[in-house]
C-alpha cells in the first residue's frame, strides 16, 4: 500500500495540510499501541506495525518536497540517493557557487540574504512542479527534484551558518 | 500471590484484566518523586500520612541495617553520608564513558561497570550497588504509599523520563521497575505527560512549549493540542542540567568563602553534602525573597554566609542561558519563532527560581503558566495516561524520538537511520554493502546523537552480522531496520537481501547491566517474597502436622487397646519425630515425619474402623439394619 492510500489521501501534489492532519489523526487512534495494551501480544504486534507505517506515510507526505520526491518515485521517477553526488552539470556549478558564497558571508544580514534568495527560488521551483507532473515530463521533472533537494540542503547549511555567527557575536 | 495463580485452558485472562489492582502514574524524579492516580478523569497525587506528595528520591542504606527511602533517608545525609544516594537518576544508564557529565556533581563514590558501556555502580554501604537496584528502592516505596492510600494492590504504572533520556537511561528506567515489581503500562516523556495534565483540565487548542527544569535534568517540548491530539513536533534537553547545578555553585561559593576566613576544612563527602543541604535551602529561600542567610558549621566550626538575590542569578547566569539556547534550537527544528507559541508550560521544582521564570517568558513573549504545581504536574499527568491505557481514552498521545539513531559507516562517520523528532513507534531501514569482495560478515555498530562522527554519539550496541553469502564488494544488500517503539525503547535487525537467505539478527542494546546483574537483582527482590512464602509453607505444614497429632491422641485415648505393644512403641516414636519437626523450622521434615506418622497408624486407623462399624452393628436385627440403610 503506498503512503496516500495507507492515510486515504488522494495520490496529488497540492495535499491540505489540515486534512492530511485529520486523516492522519483518524487513523492513529484506530492503530496507536496505547490502544492495543490490554490487547493479546499479536495484536500488540500488529498495531505497532501499522502505526509505525502511518508515521512514516505521515512524515513523507507532510513536507512539500519529500511528498514531490515520493509522488515522483510512484511514477517511476528515482532519484539517487541522499547524500549521493550531483550528476547534473548546469546544478553543481550552481550549487558551487552558492556554496562559496555562503562561506564567504561574514555578517548575519548577508547570510540572511542568501538563504531568501535559495528561499524564493525553492518556491518557484516548487510550483513549477505541478505542470511537469501533470505533463508528465519525467527528466525535467527529475531534474527539478534534485534541484529542489539542493536548494532544501543550502537552507540547512545558511541556517547553521546564522547560528554559528549569531554564537561568534554572542 | 501470583505464583500460586492457576487457571483452567481457555480461562487465561488477558493481561490488564484484572481490576482488582489499580495504575498509578510515577514521576520518578532526580530531587523528587509523586506518585498519583486518576479517576474518571481526574487525577489527584497521593500523599502520606503527613500530607505530603513529594517523596525526595533519596535511598539510605543505614548502619543500622535496612533501606530507607524518601524523607527519612534525606535527614540521613549529613550523620551517614556514606549510606545515603540523592540524584541517582543521573546515573541511570551512564557507562565509564559518561562519567565527566556528572563528575564532580555527584558526592559518593563510584565504580566503572565492567566495561566503556557498562552502567556505572556506587559504593554504598560498603557494597557495589547499581543505579537500577537504587531507583527501584525508590519505587517500592512509591508503589507502598500508593498501596497504603489505596488499599489495593498496585502493579501496573506508567512512569514518565526526561524526553531526552537516550535507550541506555529508558531501559534502564523499566529495569528499576521491573525489579520493584511493578509492570510498565508506558514510558511516557515527562514534558508530555506535564501538557496532558494541562490539556484535559483546560481543553487547550493550539502550540505549547513545556519548559521542564528538574533538578538533574531538563527538557524542552513542543506540543500540538488538538481536539484530544497531544502531537510532539521537537523536542530537546539536557540529561546533566537541572537545580542541582544551582545548588553546586552555590555550594561551592559557601566553602570558598570559609577558606577565604582562613578555616581548613576536610573537604570530604560529609562537608559537600551538608554544604549541599544549606545552598538548597538558601536557594528556595531567595524564591521568596531578594536576599538571604545561613548558617553553615563544618568539624565543629561555623561560618556565617550571605547572598542576595542578584548575586545568586549571575551565579546561575551560564545554566539557565544554556537552558535558554536548547530551547531556541528545539523552535528552530520545529520551524517555528516563540511569538507563534500560544502558552508555555512550567514543570520542576527549579522553575520557582524567578530568574527562570523571567527568562521564559522573555523568551516566548508571554507570561508562563504555573497553575498547577510543577512538582506535582508530571506525575499527574501520567496518572491521566495510565487510566486512559487502562480504562480507555479518547486522548492520543503522539510522541517523537528525541535523539537520532544511526550506524558507523567507513571512516567512524555516522549515517543517521533515524532523524530526531521523528514520530513513534517508527520503524525505518536503511541499505549497506559489503566493501571487500569476498566478505561474508559485517560489524555493526548502532549509535544515538547528533553529531557526525562516532566518537562524539552515545554507542548503543555492536553485532556482527555473519553467514554473508561471499559476493563482489558492493553486492551484497544488508538492510539494517531500527524499529522504535512507543516507549522509545529500540530493536535493531539485520538481513541479507540478494541471496534471499533471510539471516536476521535482533539486538536489543542492552548496556547498563549485563544479564547476570539483572538477574541478581531480581533475585535479591524476589528473595524477600520467597522466604515470605517459605515461611507460610512452614507454618502450614506446622499447623497441619499439629492437628494431625491431635486426632492421634484422641484415637489412642480411645481405641489404644487395639495396638500391640510393639505396634504402640514404634507409632510413639514416629510420634517423637513429628513433635521434634514440628518444633524445628525444617519444613521438608514435617511433611516427612507427618507421611512416616501416617503410613504407621493406617493400620490402626483401619482397625479402629472396623471396631466401629462392629459396634454400629451390634445387636442389631436385619429389619434394624435395613432400616437403618434406607434411612
Amino acid at each position: 500500500m503506498d503512503h496516500f492510500a495507507r492515510l486515504g489521501v488522494p495520490a496529488a501534489l497540492d495535499l491540505e495540510p489540515a486534512q492530511l492532519d485529520k486523516a492522519y489523526f483518524a487513523r492513529q487512534r484506530q492503530w496507536h499501541p496505547d490502544r492495543f495494551v490490554a490487547r493479546p501480544p499479536e495484536e500488540k504486534a500488529r498495531a505497532s506495525t501499522e502505526a509505525a507505517a502511518l508515521n512514516d506515510a505521515y512524515r513523507t507526505l507532510k513536507d512539500p518536497l519529500s511528498r514531490a520526491v515520493y509522488l515522483a518515485s510512484l511514477k517511476g521517477v528515482e532519484l539517487p540517493g541522499d547524500g549521493k553526488t550531483i550528476d547534473d552539470p548546469e546544478l553543481l556549478m550552481e550549487a558551487m557557487e552558492a556554496r562559496e558564497a555562503l562561506l564567504e558571508a561574514e555578517t548575519i544580514e548577508e547570510v540572511d540574504l542568501l538563504a531568501r534568495k535559495a528561499g524564493s527560488d525553492m518556491e518557484n521551483a516548487l510550483s513549477g512542479l505541478a505542470g511537469l507532473f501533470s505533463r508528465d515530463d519525467r527528466p525535467a521533472l527529475r531534474s527539478a527534484l534534485l534541484r529542489l533537494r539542493y536548494l532544501d540542503k543550502f537552507a540547512d547549511e545558511a541556517r547553521s551558518r546564522r547560528t554559528a555567527l549569531e554564537r561568534a557575536k554572542a | 500471590m501470583t505464583l500460586l495463580e492457576i487457571h483452567e485452558p481457555g480461562e487465561t485472562p488477558l493481561p490488564h484484566a484484572g481490576e482488582g489492582t489499580l495504575a498509578v502514574g510515577i514521576d520518578l524524579g532526580t530531587t523528587n518523586s509523586v506518585v498519583a492516580i486518576a479517576r474518571d478523569g481526574k487525577p489527584a497525587a497521593l500523599h502520606d500520612e503527613t500530607g505530603r506528595a513529594l517523596v525526595p528520591s533519596v535511598v539510605a542504606y543505614p548502619n543500622s541495617g535496612g533501606i530507607v527511602v524518601g524523607e527519612e533517608a534525606r535527614l540521613l545525609m549529613a550523620s551517614e553520608p556514606r549510606n545515603v544516594v540523592a540524584s541517582v537518576k543521573r546515573l541511570m544508564g551512564r557507562g565509564a564513558a559518561d562519567l565527566h557529565a556528572v563528575a564532580g556533581v555527584l558526592p559518593y563514590e563510584i565504580e566503572p561497570g565492567s566495561g566503556q558501556t557498562d552502567m556505572v555502580k556506587l559504593r554504598i554501604a560498603g557494597r557495589a550497588r547499581s543505579p537500577v537496584e537504587i531507583s527501584a528502592e525508590i519505587l517500592k516505596a512509591l508503589r507502598q504509599r500508593a498501596e497504603a492510600a489505596l488499599e489495593k494492590p498496585v502493579e501496573r504504572a506508567v512512569i514518565t523520563v526526561p524526553a531526552y533520556f537516550d535507550d541506555a537511561a529508558r531501559t534502564a528506567t523499566r529495569d528499576a521497575a521491573r525489579v520493584a515489581g511493578l509492570e510498565v503500562l508506558r514510558l511516557v516523556n515527562e514534558p508530555t505527560a506535564a501538557a496532558l495534565a494541562y490539556g484535559l483540565d483546560k481543553g487547550s487548542e493550539g502550540l505549547y512549549a513545556v519548559y521542564d527544569l528538574g533538578g538533574g535534568t531538563f527538557d524542552f517540548s513542543l506540543l500540538r493540542l488538538e481536539k484530544g491530539v497531544f502531537q510532539v513536533l521537537a523536542t530537546g534537553g539536557d540529561t546533566a542540567l537541572g537545580g542541582d547545578d544551582f545548588d553546586r555553585v552555590l555550594a561551592e561559593r559557601l566553602l570558598d568563602e570559609r577558606k577565604r576566613d582562613g578555616i581548613a576544612d576536610q573537604i570530604d563527602e560529609g562537608a559537600v553534602k551538608t554544604a549541599l543541604v544549606l545552598a538548597r535551602q538558601m536557594k528556595e529561600q531567595l524564591s521568596g525573597r531578594d536576599r538571604t542567610s545561613g548558617r553553615l558549621e563544618l568539624g565543629g566550626v561555623p561560618s556565617f554566609h550571605a547572598i542576595t538575590r542578584a548575586q545568586f542569578e549571575s551565579m546561575i547566569e551560564a545554566p539557565v542561558k544554556r537552558t535558554v539556547d536548547i530551547a531556541r534550537q528545539v523552535l528552530a527544528d520545529a520551524s517555528l519563532t516563540g511569538g507563534e507559541i500560544h502558552g508555555v508550560v512550567l514543570v520542576g521544582g527549579s522553575t520557582r527560581v524567578p530568574a527562570v521564570r523571567d527568562r521564559v517568558a522573555a523568551m516566548i513573549g508571554k507570561p508562563p503558566l504555573v497553575d498547577i504545581d510543577p512538582d506535582e504536574v508530571v506525575a499527574l499527568g501520567a496518572a491521566l495516561q495510565a487510566e486512559a491505557l487502562t480504562a480507555g481514552s479518547d486522548t492520543l498521545l503522539l510522541d517523537v524520538t528525541p535523539l537520532s539513531l544511526g550506524l558507523e559507516t567507513m571512516g567512524g562517520l555516522v549515517e543517521k537511520v533515524v532523524p530526531r523528532n521523528t514520530p513513534i513507534p517508527v520503524q525505518l531501514a536503511q541499505e549497506f554493502t559489503t566493501y571487500q569482495d569476498g566478505q561474508t560478515a559485517m560489524a555493526i555498530h548502532v549509535v544515538q546523537g547528533e553529531r557526525e562522527m562516532v566518537t562524539d554519539c552515545r554507542s548503543l550496541a555492536r553485532f556482527e552480522l555473519t553467514g554473508i553469502p561471499p559476493m563482489t564488494a558492493g553486492a551484497a544488500r544488508i538492510r539494517v531496520t531500527f524499529a522504535v517503539d512507543a516507549d522509545g525503547l529500540l530493536t535493531v535487525s539485520a538481513q541479507e537481501r540478494t541471496t534471499g537467505i533471510a539471516q536476521r539478527i535482533e539486538v536489543k542494546p542492552s548496556y547498563g547491566l549485563s544479564h547476570e546483574d539483572m538477574a541478581d537483582m531480581l533475585y535479591d527482590s524476589l528473595e524477600n517474597a520467597e522466604q515470605d512464602m517459605a515461611q507460610r509453607l512452614l507454618t502450614e505444614a506446622r499447623v497441619e502436622a499439629r492437628r494431625s497429632l491431635l486426632a492421634l491422641d484422641a484415637a489412642l485415648t480411645k481405641d489404644g487397646s487395639l495396638l500391640s505393644a510393639n505396634e504402640r512403641s514404634a507409632l510413639d516414636a514416629a510420634r517423637g519425630r513429628l513433635e521434634k519437626a514440628i518444633a524445628g523450622d525444617d519444613r521438608d521434615e514435617i511433611s516427612a515425619a507427618a507421611e512416616a506418622l501416617e503410613a504407621l497408624s493406617k493400620p490402626f486407623a483401619e482397625r479402629r474402623m472396623d471396631r466401629g462399624i462392629r459396634e454400629a452393628l451390634s445387636g442389631l436385627s436385619m429389619s434394624d439394619l435395613e432400616r437403618r440403610v434406607g434411612e
